[in-house]
């Protein structure tokens, strides 16, 4: 008698195990719901690990207020689907002081509006922790972090602090003050993402497909005219193109390719058969060699 | 690339439809930076053409800067994460990998080999299925060789790749490799507990016998070990276990609906099998396996399942499910390896938390009975364990838990050891054993606490203070509470007027002076109640806030709780039990109080019971749904 699993069942089985736990120990959860693939992936299994009864923690966006407008009609459009309370939490302070990429540069928008934006809203409701869809394959120190993953009272991480996770036993004891990430998908990579998506029927916001969109083109980075907020260069003009999104963030941050991928396996094709990785479409990546870490370590998520 | 079959460009869909059929492989890497481990790793990721461009550029580029291979591609820089790493030169903690190939997906937990990172190579092997312990062949079977195998195979890992490398340096001899292999199986069936150990040839460096098997070695016909980690068979050893499941959540949408949900660790359930729930004993059937994408019939280790039962039976989280037919047992005393992880040495005597599966309990660690030096593998006298050391002692835990010995089932005998001042995890630890009760561990350095007398009765101690008018009904909320508190277990104490009125304080009147008095030595009493580690509930009509403040400060932080029976005069009086009021206004009962002197009300009460709301049942409810919660 054997109960045979592929990976994908495996890992899925994972991650609810470690909903069931951050559920069954924490005082007020939150998972946090980007509206990206991840994030899909990562609703779509809390919908599977306290079936029949709904999850029971609320979703929150971070919004920058620059997000592409699709996403936030899927986003609005998930959470009524699946009955679940969404959060939405804007950084008041960048909200006044109409925080604009362009004006304030890509550095100090993440900052204010992603960074600092999100620790007020976790201060602001004291959820202790917060579910996020990171995977240890997108990047060099997330290879490293754990899966119930500390923050001091600023929201700081300290990469040499770790505690040993041993099994899958995991201690969710905080210190005052301290709040914890957890990662359900860190055993994932990008085309388990994209598999499972595919296998479960996961809706995913239609930037991911290929279609003809209008874009520019800066700095060899394709930029959507996402709304009349994206200030033209002199003799600039926008120019259609077929392009899909091989990650979603802020559009002015996010760069399209072009594609004529239309289809979810025609996605998946295009990523086994391409060369560059996908952080590669996000413009906060280009700093430095550590930069994600230096960020992490400043309470980036 | 390995898994880029032409599938991919001709025909998506079913290369898909293959993929969903891949396996998980976890395997740990061992070895010093010397030995050429993430040399090893960088080769396997990019001979399975998991790298992408951008990361190949950088690759080249940070080789030319601080690459050690005089500007060839050095595959170590893939691997080293952490900026604090790549300047240092070492690999300071367990980083994970991912790659796959047509056959399987494999997670890689890459870990140090220094002597002083035990502790993350231990963390690395307790989810691995496979080790991969590297030798460097111009330096054949060395202390720390023996050091990782000895940490691999005790934390669980049954078999082992012993990958003799930088055979380039040695002219690919034969001669040399066999001297490894037979040195090391030697040094194997004396100290570890090995099902398989596969020696395979290997230069990393020039990618001899990684994925293909090499020219280099046509003296080696075994296979190479990407071919041995594609073959493997591992999964079938959890599911032919008997059936395990730590319930860790309790569903219950509605009334009609109570699941069990778990991670089944070991073994296959059926709807219909006969379960047993540790450590109560209580027996059930299994009615259905429920998952959101709908009912199964088998369900095997491994799984995210929620049960549900026959019968109601009370089952909570930290309980186990397990088979009927060969249910594990329940103890609460046991011998076990401990790891020790922290920078403060492990303690005997002290306190620390055990967790398990889904099940926490305070801890004692007894006296070492010694350790195991981990270079030598020689049992030597301790007294304590200081981070990295590794030795045997007996625990005893506060309260029964379900258990399998380690070696048995790695899911029901594996516990990590959790401080409780600090709160980090500061060892993990094996259950080797339970002890009998006849051969009770002797604590020679415990001393006996508040603490140690509370924990012995598997309880915090407190002071349950209720105040309120007389007849406003805190006798009979108290009776009920304490027979409650009795019924679940707890040690219990009541004072009030009657067993103190008439005996220790019987010299006392009810002028003011008096009423302090009474209080001051109630509360003495009470604190010598909690010291002894019980639950004592004080039940006083107490009306001077003052007096209530001076025994809450008496008490240790959290453990006054001060329970408000708030009845408003008027129903006091019109109860009357005792008749009391009447004779007070009829001036019969001087300094009475609420007629002829003041009740002061709690400002800020922990309870605060409205008696003309809830009956004094939902009362006790309420007060043990607080104790329950702080």
């Amino acid at each position: 008698m054997q109960d045979r699993m592929t990976h994908l069942q495996r890992l899925e089985a994972e991650a609810i195990h470690i909903m069931r736990e951050v559920v069954a120990e924490a005082e007020n959860p939150v998972m946090l719901y980007s509206i990206g693939k991840d994030s899909s992936v990562m609703l779509h299994i809390a919908m599977k690990a306290f079936y029949p009864a709904k999850p029971p923690f609320p979703i929150m966006h971070i919004d920058t207020m620059w997000k592409f407008s699709e996403m936030i009609g899927f986003r609005n459009k998930m959470a009524e689907d699946l009955g679940l309370e969404l959060i939405v939490h804007i950084n008041p302070e960048g909200e006044q002081m109409k925080m604009n990429p362009f004006v304030h540069g890509s550095a100090k928008h993440t900052d204010v509006m992603k960074t600092q934006g999100l620790k007020q809203a976790l201060d602001k409701h004291g959820f202790d922790v917060a579910f996020g869809g990171a995977r240890r394959d997108e990047e060099k120190s997330r290879a490293k972090e754990r899966i119930f993953s500390f923050r001091n009272e600023n929201h700081h991480w300290d990469p040499k602090r770790q505690r040993p996770e041993l099994w899958n036993v995991y201690n969710a004891r905080k210190n005052p003050g301290e709040t914890i990430r957890v990662f359900p998908l860190s055993n994932w990579t990008e085309l388990d993402i994209w598999q499972y998506i595919h296998l479960e029927k996961i809706p995913i916001v239609p930037l991911y497909l290929a279609k003809p969109r209008p874009v520019v083109e800066r700095d060899g980075v394709l930029i959507l005219v996402d709304d009349d907020r994206l200030p033209m260069e002199e003799g600039e003009e926008p120019m259609m193109k077929t392009v899909r999104f091989r990650t979603l963030g802020c559009y002015p941050l996010t760069g399209a390719v072009e594609s004529d991928a239309d289809t979810l396996p025609d996605v998946i094709q295009e990523m086994l058969l391409t060369t560059t990785s996908e952080r590669e479409g996000r413009v906060i990546d280009f700093d430095s060699t550590a930069s994600m870490e230096k960020k992490k370590q400043e309470g980036y998520f | 690339m390995v898994h880029v079959s032409d599938l991919i460009s001709e025909d998506i869909e079913s290369y898909l439809a293959a993929h969903e059929q891949k396996e998980l492989l976890r395997f740990i890497t061992c070895g010093s930076v010397d030995d050429g481990k993430s040399t090893l790793i960088g080769r396997m990721l990019y001979e399975s053409h998991m790298l992408f461009d951008d990361h190949l550029a950088a690759l080249e580029a940070d080789s030319k800067k601080v690459g050690t291979q005089e500007g060839e591609i050095d595959f170590a820089l893939l691997v080293d994460g952490l900026a604090a790493e790549r300047e240092q030169g070492i690999t300071i903690d367990v980083a994970y990998r991912f790659f796959s190939t047509d056959k399987r997906k494999y997670i890689v937990a890459d870990t140090p080999g220094h002597e002083e990172y035990t502790r993350n190579m231990a963390t690395g092997a307790s989810t691995a299925d496979v080790a991969i312990i590297l030798v460097d062949a111009s330096q054949g079977v060395l202390t720390q060789t023996r050091r990782h195998s000895f940490i691999v195979s005790m934390v669980g890992v049954k078999r082992i790749i012993l990958a003799v490398n930088k055979l380039d340096l040695v002219d690919y001899s034969e001669e040399v490799f066999n001297k490894i292999k037979s040195d090391y199986h030697e040094f194997a069936s004396e100290a570890l507990t090995l099902e398989e150990i596969t020696a395979i040839p290997i230069s990393a460096l020039k990618g001899d016998n990684i994925v293909e098997s090499s020219e280099n070695t046509p003296w080696y016909d075994g296979q190479s070990v990407m071919e041995y980690l594609e073959t493997v068979e591992v999964a079938a050893s959890s599911q032919s276990r008997s059936f395990r499941m730590p319930v860790q959540w309790v569903n219950r949408p509605n009334r009609e609906f109570r699941g069990f949900t778990g991670l089944i660790g070991s073994g296959c359930i059926s709807t219909g099998d006969r379960i047993r729930v540790l450590p109560s004993g209580t027996e059930s059937t299994v009615a259905r396996i429920v998952t959101y994408d709908g009912d199964l019939e088998l369900a095997g280790a491994g799984r995210s399942v929620t049960l549900t039962l026959t019968d109601e039976i009370d089952i909570s989280r930290g309980d186990i499910i397990a088979s009927a037919d060969s249910p594990c047992s329940s103890a609460d005393q046991f011998q076990a390896r401990i790891l020790w992880m922290d920078d403060s040495a492990m303690m005997p005597g002290r306190e620390y938390l055990f967790k398990s599966n889904s099940q926490t309990s305070s801890m004692t660690l007894g006296r070492l009975k010694h350790r195991v030096d981990v270079n030598t593998l020689e049992e030597l006298p301790a007294k304590v364990l200081d981070m990295n050391e590794i030795g045997i002692c007996n625990i005893s835990l506060s309260s029964r838990i379900a258990f399998d010995p380690y070696d048995a089932d790695p899911v029901m005998g594996g516990f990590v050891i959790i401080d409780r001042m600090t709160n980090n995890t500061v060892g993990m630890g094996l259950i080797d054993f339970a002890l009998r009760r006849a051969d009770n561990i002797h604590w020679q350095s415990m001393d006996v606490t508040k603490q140690s007398r509370a924990e012995q009765k598997s309880q915090r101690p407190r002071l349950i203070w209720f105040t309120g008018l007389s007849g406003s009904g805190k006798s009979s909320i108290a009776n009920i509470l304490e027979k409650k508190l009795q019924a679940m277990g707890r040690h219990t104490i009541t004072l009030d007027g009657d067993n103190i009125r008439h005996g220790l304080n019987r010299d006392l009147g009810f002028t003011k002076a008096d009423r302090v008095e009474n209080i001051r030595r109630v509360g003495e009493t009470s604190k010598l109640m909690v010291e002894a580690g019980l639950i004592c509930i004080s039940s006083f009509i107490s009306p001077f806030a003052s007096e209530r403040e001076m025994v809450r400060s008496m008490m240790d932080e959290g453990e006054f709780v001060e329970v408000f029976v708030d009845t408003p005069l008027e129903v006091c009086e019109q109860r009357d039990v005792k008749g009391l009021y009447a004779k007070a206004r009829a001036g019969e009962l001087p300094n009475f109080t609420g007629i002829s002197s003041p009740y002061e009300s709690p400002q800020d009460p922990e309870i605060r019971i409205d008696t003309t709301q809830v009956s004094a049942e939902e009362a006790a409810e309420q007060i043990i749904d607080y104790l329950s919660r702080s």
